[in-house]
């Protein structure tokens, strides 16, 4: 099979720290792919890198054959991605912010209204597509940046906690569309959890990333047998340890809860 | 050019949603305007300089647009910390192409404040000397907002959150506005005040405002145009470059 997602001895290290270390894996096309690990042990800064938002300090990565270093617009084209964090434009509305999605990504007038439309309709926000962003509850919004990753028929999606804080029917909705998409269309799915049993009911194969290692990977049963356990939240455990971590709070955490308290009616 | 288009689109957007931030930035030129203009009106009058609404108003309307021009500029930071910065920095655009687009549209945004600044003074007494002037003095305030905008850009490039704000609005903004002769004229000043309102970009800006709307400056207007534009392109070329190293 065709390897759409190559990474090759990848490092990245921050100043002293190294986030990720010497880390290798591919992805083929078509898979579903889950890329699990606990809280800062390396999973953001590795999508990142993937997408193009981060320079790698050594190794190669090879999107769909490019290099995101050398080729970021066409690596760019060829991925849609559902940030772990919201990035729609509250101020603008859903149709708007699908708008302008499309017109970066070269989507042509006809088949953006086209496609929007239809995506709107299936992630259940069409009859509000006029109103703005800021108006909609957390399920909405995350169903928003689905559909807006999808807009251009992306190759790959990667999804980084997509499901984070959405009720069960959402997320069945969700994963329902996904798998479909990567049925019917062949789409690449790749994304990070801390739900296991997710993982396991989804994902044909997962890599588990600790303190910026790889330090297992296989299909879900695979790894379960390895560890001899019945499900994959013990392996994942008997992997990872039980110690928590604690990812400590960026400028960016104290500016949300600024923000929170301002906003409050 | 679509792409650039879209991004201006969204900062026009933006601005003409928020009805708070478009009346609560007219509130403070309307407040100088009119407890300054009246307040110091006899008392320039008396020391034989005329009228001082008219003096004042190119000044308030300088002042307009670099407070929205700078807060445009700044609003990176807000996009960064929401997110949306993101959208755009993984979307097929150059990051070029993304700071010329916010910028144009930040430009406008202050430019558009400034002519309602304008509009505004012509109710409070302000005669510009010849109608036609006001054509390229909206030139010159889209001048100043480009100028100002990037300047906000390159601010929000090097700042992590909105902790740092206060500081530049204190410690640069403002005494860009109070150091740049929109208040006071510049003839018969002190040596050390006349050389730092020379190296205040906005000296020139609103210099050339005065010129054209009510035929009294300090410069000449050539000067004034080609400094501003001079500092615009440094400006622009700053904000891009810091621009570019932005890492999420």
């Amino acid at each position: 099979m065709n390897s759409i997602i190559e990474v090759k001895n990848l490092t990245k290290k921050f100043d002293d720290v190294t986030a990720v270390d010497d880390v290798s894996f591919s992805v083929n096309e078509g898979e579903i792919f889950a890329f699990l690990g606990p809280n800062g042990a390396g999973k953001s800064t590795t999508i990142k890198i993937l997408t193009t938002l981060l320079n790698p300090t050594g190794g190669s990565v090879l999107i769909d054959g490019h290099n995101p270093v050398q080729n970021p617009d066409i690596v760019r084209r060829a991925f849609g991605i559902v940030f772990q964090d919201p990035s729609l434009d509250d101020e603008l509305t859903a149709w708007e912010n699908m708008e302008f999605h499309g017109v970066l990504y070269d989507v042509p007038n006809k088949l953006r209204r086209e496609r929007t439309a239809q995506l709107l309709k299936f992630v259940d926000i069409f009859e509000r597509k006029d109103d703005l962003v800021k108006e909609f509850s957390g399920g909405m919004k995350r169903r928003l940046e689905i559909a807006r990753g999808l807009l251009h028929h992306p190759k790959i999606i990667f999804l980084d906690e997509p499901t984070l804080g959405l009720d069960p029917q959402t997320r069945n909705h969700m994963w329902t569309y996904l798998k479909e998409l990567n049925k019917n269309e062949g789409t690449t799915i790749f994304f990070t959890t801390h739900y296991m049993e997710e993982a396991e009911q989804i994902a044909q194969r997962i890599a588990i990333i600790d303190n910026g290692k790889i330090i297992a990977s296989g299909t879900p049963q695979e790894l379960k047998q390895q560890e001899s356990v019945s499900t994959l939240e013990e392996a994942f455990l008997s992997l990872t340890g039980k110690t928590i971590r604690d990812e400590s709070a960026n400028s960016k955490d104290r500016m949300r809860a600024m923000h929170r308290l301002h906003s409050k009616r | 050019m679509k792409k650039i288009y879209i991004l201006w689109l969204r900062q026009i957007k933006r601005y003409s949603r928020s009805k708070s931030r478009i009346l609560g930035s007219l509130a403070q030129p309307l407040l100088f305007l009119l407890a300054l203009g009246y307040g110091f009106g006899s008392v320039y009058q008396q020391a034989g300089q005329g009228n001082y609404i008219n003096f004042l108003a190119p000044g308030v309307i300088g002042m307009s647009i670099i407070f929205t021009a700078v807060f445009s500029g700044i609003e990176i930071i807000w996009d960064r910390q929401f997110g949306f910065l993101k959208e755009t920095l993984v979307a097929p655009i150059s990051r070029l192409d993304i700071m010329i687009g916010r910028t144009l549209g930040g430009a406008t945004v202050a430019t558009i404040q400034g002519i309602i600044v304008l509009s505004l003074s012509l109710l409070f007494g302000f005669h510009p000397y010849s109608w036609l002037g006001i054509f390229p003095a909206i030139v010159i305030m889209f001048l100043i907002a480009l100028l100002f905008t990037s300047l906000g850009t390159m601010i929000a490039s090097l700042l992590e959150d909105m902790q740092g704000f206060q500081l530049i609005m204190n410690f640069l903004i403002m005494p860009l506005f109070f150091l740049s002769g929109a208040l006071f004229p510049l003839d018969g000043l002190p040596k050390t005040l006349s050389i730092v309102i020379r190296l205040d970009p906005l000296s020139y800006g609103i210099d050339a405002l005065r010129i054209l709307l009510i035929n009294a400056g300090h410069y000449s207007l050539r000067m004034d145009i080609i400094v501003l534009g001079a500092i615009t392109a440094v400006f622009l070329w700053l904000g891009s470059y810091f621009f570019k190293r932005i890492q999420i």
